[in-house]
């Protein structure tokens, strides 16, 4: 039985520039960035950040304007797609609409020079990878939505590519079904130790699936980080905006001492992490579920007033207004017994606010 | 490289007299004799010393053998080999004058010629493509387009071919157009000839005699471009927003006109409305007046054109009607628009490039049109029945013909630009990847109810039309003697036994047969080109694209007349000496049709999601392979379309045609001009009627073959989707409408 196996390597850019002809900004400017081999790592940002031109660079679909991209430590900026030794899942998953499944994912293994009997046994291993096996002869107008997608995967896989390329794989999948086949991407991942470089613009998504992330934005890279860092300490407005949700408030950096600043927010004062701020005004952002909502005059809080509160199931969410702006908190406690109107503290644990650059 | 040296030392550098293929040539004298010998033996002899540096650039490449693709000077090389390898092939060949050397350096260089240098044969076709693909080679290896061979030599050849059959040709008859009655080029002869009262005159509109050859041109083409346009919106219009059963007959209605050779429909007005047609004669006999010629000239012109060019607008806009997403307009309805306001502000305009291209058509195909002024145009004359009358008529004068040739370009060429113009870079597509659910809104009453009266009685008339020919074909003399007869069948085709077999008698066969042999060959090839130049337009970026583009969507505004004219001109001497085959057959028919071709396949080609090409290539498939392997499979609609389109179009052709044929390789369509010429109605008729129905077979046949309804039409694409292919292939909704209309 042939198994499937990863041949994982690492992705490297050194200082790519995209320039699309006709354009007249970079779509990918100035970007470098590392990859480790057996790693999922995510680029995420908005449309046109430049995330799906640097995919396709890393495919051989693009070529660099400027720059250097390396595989396996290897420099493969001036071959083109045939030559490079990645394979990728596309958004719309390309599958070939008229070859039936099997011979889907037989069409790259024909073109890498393996023996007939191979092709074959690589073919029904990769399907059975994905669980479709005993779909070959079906063509893929008759699989559904995420049969194609496991399809699309399979393809891929079976070429044993050095790199596997996930463009937004999830975005024709309903929201159900969206969950299921991340994971099952993430466990294929895992169990096979690829490298795999993959592409969202849904932040749930790529906080759930990846080991990495790199946030792009405007054509360069925001902030790169594991989940956790992006979501605790957005370094940016935009990433903090960008990944979940947070408020943005100004405050007042009062003094610096190593690595500690004390920050003053109206009455409360707060000791953060510094984050190399200078002392002077500056900027906070804090997520709407660490914020504590605790009666007027609780000590160190933030005087406040309820505006709007609205049941949302798990939770409620509140909009409070405050002298530092109007905020929104949620309250994990849906048994709470607050109702717009009423005045209120709010209070802020020790991980919930990050000093970002203004 | 090997194919360059088999082409310059192994075959016959000059064309053959006999038949290539029956290697008769192997047995008188070759490879010694001068006329059959490859060049390394011309050469070697001292009888040709011009063709000596071809061998040496032949020789080069070899000192790139074994070095790596990447290394600079292996493109370097490849290129200035081919390149000068081109340029020196070029150069001898045209150097060639009919009369020895053209230019007195190469007198001097080689001396004098004794003998003139006969039209360049497979050898030097080889050695000329060889040269071609070293120089794609080179360019390649510089890593233009990726460095990817295919598409470097696709680019390279489809280019080498627009420009050896579209624009040289041009560039000789404009050159033509210049000679004066005794040889030399002037200037003032082009003027004297381009500013002739007899073209330009405007006599009419004072009431005293006629204008000129060219106004009446435009104001027949204009005048025919707009009702036809309007009539093919009516019935796209009927076609689409109407549920009335109406639909299929108008579909199938509309294909007769494509497989009818056009002056077939002017003989038809003759039948009726002629000095003794049926109509005209009743008429007289009930009102009482004598029978007038009235139906020749502008009248008959104008109403064969309209019904003969009709359906191809029909074919454009249906297109584009079905095309605009019902969405947009259950939008505007939303929007609190009614009917006639959606239908005013928002179809109207959507479907504004489609009334351009269907006018475009129409007028080019009006300018073009050369059967039914031949039949039809009594003292009406034209720019395309002049061109003939200058080549073969007792003037015999090529430059009189390449100076209307010219007028007729510069017309179409006008039309083509004014077109592009007014369409703008305004995006109007509508049509979005996901396929949109809805109906269209049905039309406002007063337009339906018009609407359908103007269908209702066209397609009376075209019944009424194609009736007649039927029917003539059976009489004896058309309103002399009525009486019923298969004589004119039995001339044409009568099929006798002697002691070979099958004896084929009739007068016909031998044009039949050239005919359709000569359109079984060129339609493939008119295929094979069409998509990959389609596939180079659409999926291919590489610098000078849309120059690229320009030209191979020019030969379309260029109208058969001028292409024949041109070949005409240009052919008939060395070093492309191809007047009087079939190869000139088949190469006009494959430049006339060529962008049909190319319309099928970038309508369908677009159609395709391009991830379906790059998951190919990131699987590892090469552009060729992906090429192959995904692309053409799910183009064979496409394909199928642009064969039966150009199998037809060349079985009903006769503009360029007239100018190409010779006794050896007579067409159908020329054949029956000469019959109608002779006034030999009958056998014009019932042949026309054979070629009718043998391409209904045809068509028919080849629905069979792929199990499809109705060629031409949406169902082609249909059945895919049918099947329910998803997310990535919409596959050519009115694409292949768009194919059927498009050639000019």
């Amino acid at each position: 039985m042939t198994d499937i196996k990863g041949k994982a390597a690492s992705v490297e850019f050194r200082n790519v520039t995209k320039v699309y002809p006709n354009a007249r900004v970079a779509a990918v400017d100035q970007v470098s960035l590392f990859v480790e081999p057996g790693r999922l790592v995510t680029l995420l940002g908005p449309s046109g950040c430049g995330k799906t031109t640097t995919l396709r660079m890393i495919a051989g679909l693009e070529m660099v304007t400027s720059g250097q991209i390396l595989i396996g430590g290897e420099d493969v900026s001036a071959l083109p797609a045939t030559d490079r030794d990645v394979s990728m899942v596309f958004q719309s998953y390309a599958l070939f609409p008229h070859m039936s499944v099997r011979e889907n994912v037989e069409f790259g293994l024909k073109f890498s020079g393996f023996a007939k009997q191979e092709i074959g046994d690589r073919a029904i291993a990769g399907l059975k990878l994905v669980g479709l096996d005993g779909f070959g002869e079906r063509l893929p107008s008759q699989l559904s939505g995420g049969q194609q997608q496991r399809v699309a995967v399979a393809r891929a896989l079976v070429l044993e590519p050095q790199v596997l390329l996930f463009d937004e794989p999830l975005s024709n999948l309903d929201a159900k079904l969206r969950r299921h086949v991340r994971e099952e991407i993430r466990e294929i991942q895992q169990t096979l130790g690829l490298t795999v470089v993959y592409v969202t613009h849904d932040q749930e998504e790529a906080l759930a699936v990846s080991d990495r992330i790199i946030v792009m934005n405007n054509a360069v890279i925001a902030q790169e980080g594991t989940p956790r860092d992006l979501y605790d300490a957005p370094a940016s407005a935009f990433v903090a905006d960008f990944i979940g949700e947070a408020n943005l408030l100004d405050c007042e950096i009062r003094r610096v001492d190593g690595e500690t600043a004390t920050v003053a927010l109206g009455p409360v004062t707060l000791s953060l992490a510094a984050r190399g701020l200078p002392v002077g005004p500056g900027r906070l952002a804090i997520r709407p579920d660490r914020i504590e909502i605790a009666p007027a005059g609780t000590p160190n809080s933030l005087p406040a007033t309820l505006k709007k509160v609205t049941y949302a199931g798990s939770h409620l969410e509140c909009v409070v207004q405050s002298g530092a702006g109007e905020i929104f908190a949620i309250c994990g406690d849906v048994d709470a017994p607050i109702k717009a109107g009423d005045a209120v503290g709010l209070s802020f644990p020790a991980r919930g606010p990050v000093l970002i650059v203004p | 490289m090997a194919v360059g040296w088999l082409g310059f030392a192994v075959l016959p550098w000059y064309g053959l007299e006999s038949n290539f293929f029956a290697f008769g040539w192997l047995s008188r004298g070759y490879p010694m004799e001068p006329e059959l010998a490859p060049a390394l033996f011309l050469v070697g002899q001292g009888k040709t010393p011009w063709l000596a540096p071809m061998a040496l650039l032949l020789a080069l490449p070899l000192l790139a053998w074994r070095r790596q693709k990447s290394d600079p000077f292996f493109a370097t090389l490849l290129i200035t080999v081919g390149a000068l390898g081109l340029v020196w092939f070029f150069l001898q060949g045209y150097g060639i004058g009919l009369r020895g050397w053209r230019f007195e350096w190469m007198t001097a260089l080689f001396g004098e010629l004794g003998d003139r240098q006969f039209g360049m044969g497979y050898g030097a076709l080889l050695v000329g493509g060889s040269f071609l693909f070293l120089m794609s080679l080179g360019i390649a290896a510089r890593g233009a387009v990726g460095g990817d061979v295919f598409v470097v030599s696709s680019i390279v050849f489809v280019v080498a071919m627009v420009t050896l059959f579209i624009f040289v040709p041009i560039l000789q008859m404009l050159a033509n157009a210049m000679l004066t009655d005794k040889g030399g080029y002037s200037l003032g002869s082009f003027g004297g000839k381009l500013f002739a009262a007899r073209l330009w005159g405007l006599d009419c509109l004072s009431g005293s005699g006629r204008c000129g050859v060219a106004w009446n041109s435009l104001f027949l083409a204009i005048v025919v471009g707009i009702v036809t346009t309007l009539l093919g919106l009516v019935f796209a219009l009927v076609a689409t927003r109407t549920s009335m059963g109406f639909r299929n007959a108008l579909r199938a209605l509309t294909v007769l006109p494509i497989i009818t050779p056009p002056f077939v429909i002017g003989l038809a007005i003759i039948l009726l409305f002629g000095l003794s047609g049926a109509v005209n004669q009743g008429l007289a006999e009930v009102f009482g007046y004598q029978p007038t010629r009235w139906v020749y000239g502008l009248p008959g012109l104008l109403i064969a054109q309209v019904l003969a060019f009709t359906p191809i607008a029909f074919l454009v806009l249906i297109g584009v009607v079905e095309g605009v997403s019902p969405s947009m307009e259950e939008a505007a309805q939303t929007l609190r628009a009614n009917r006639w306001q959606t239908f005013v502000h928002v179809t109207l305009p959507l479907i504004r490039p489609g009334l351009a291209n269907a006018f475009l058509l129409g007028f080019i195909e009006s300018m073009a049109d050369f059967g039914n002024p031949l039949v039809l145009g009594g003292n009406f004359d034209v720019l395309s029945t002049e061109i003939f009358f200058a080549i073969v008529g007792a003037q015999y004068d090529q430059a009189q013909a390449a100076v209307l040739a010219l007028v007729l370009l510069a017309f179409t060429l006008t039309a083509f630009y004014a077109q592009r113009f007014w369409l703008g870079k305004k995006s109007y597509t509508t049509v979005s990847g996901k396929g949109d659910a809805g109906v269209h809104p049905p039309l406002p009453r007063p337009v339906a109810l018009a609407i359908f009266t103007i269908a209702g009685l066209w397609i009376v008339f075209t019944v009424i039309v194609y009736a007649t020919i039927f029917y003539a074909s059976f009489v004896r003399l058309w309103g002399i003697d009525n009486s019923l007869t298969l004589a004119h069948y039995i001339q044409a085709f009568s099929v006798g036994w002697n002691e070979f077999g099958i004896h084929w008698s009739g007068s016909a066969w031998s044009s039949f047969f050239t005919t359709i042999m000569i359109s079984l060959i060129s339609a493939p090839l008119t295929a094979v080109i069409g998509l990959i130049t389609a596939y180079l337009l659409v999926r291919q970026n590489f610098r000078g694209k849309q120059g690229f583009e320009f030209g191979t969507m020019l030969s379309f505004a260029i109208p058969g007349t001028v292409i024949g004219v041109s070949y005409v001109i240009a052919f008939n001497v060395p070093p492309i000496e191809l007047t009087g085959t079939g190869i000139i057959l088949v190469l006009s028919f494959i430049f006339r049709n060529m962008p049909v071709g190319v319309r099928a396949g970038v309508a369908s080609m677009s159609q395709l999601d391009k991830s379906l090409d790059e998951a190919a290539l990131t699987l590892g498939a090469n552009s060729f392979q992906t090429f192959r392997k995904v692309i053409l499979p799910l183009l064979r609609p496409a394909i199928l379309a642009a064969l039966v389109y150009s199998f037809v179009r060349a079985m009903t052709a006769i503009s360029a045609v007239i100018f190409l044929v010779s006794a050896r390789y007579d067409m159908a369509t020329s054949y029956i001009v000469g019959r109608v010429e002779n006034n030999e109605y009958g056998i014009a008729i019932a042949y026309a009627t054979m070629m009718i129905f043998v391409m209904l077979v045809v068509i028919g046949l080849m629905q069979l073959a792929v199990g499809r309804r109705d060629i031409g039409r949406r169902d082609i694409g249909g059945d895919p989707q049918k099947a329910g292919w998803r997310s990535n292939v919409s596959l050519p909704a009115g694409g292949a409408n768009q194919a059927i209309a498009g050639g000019g």
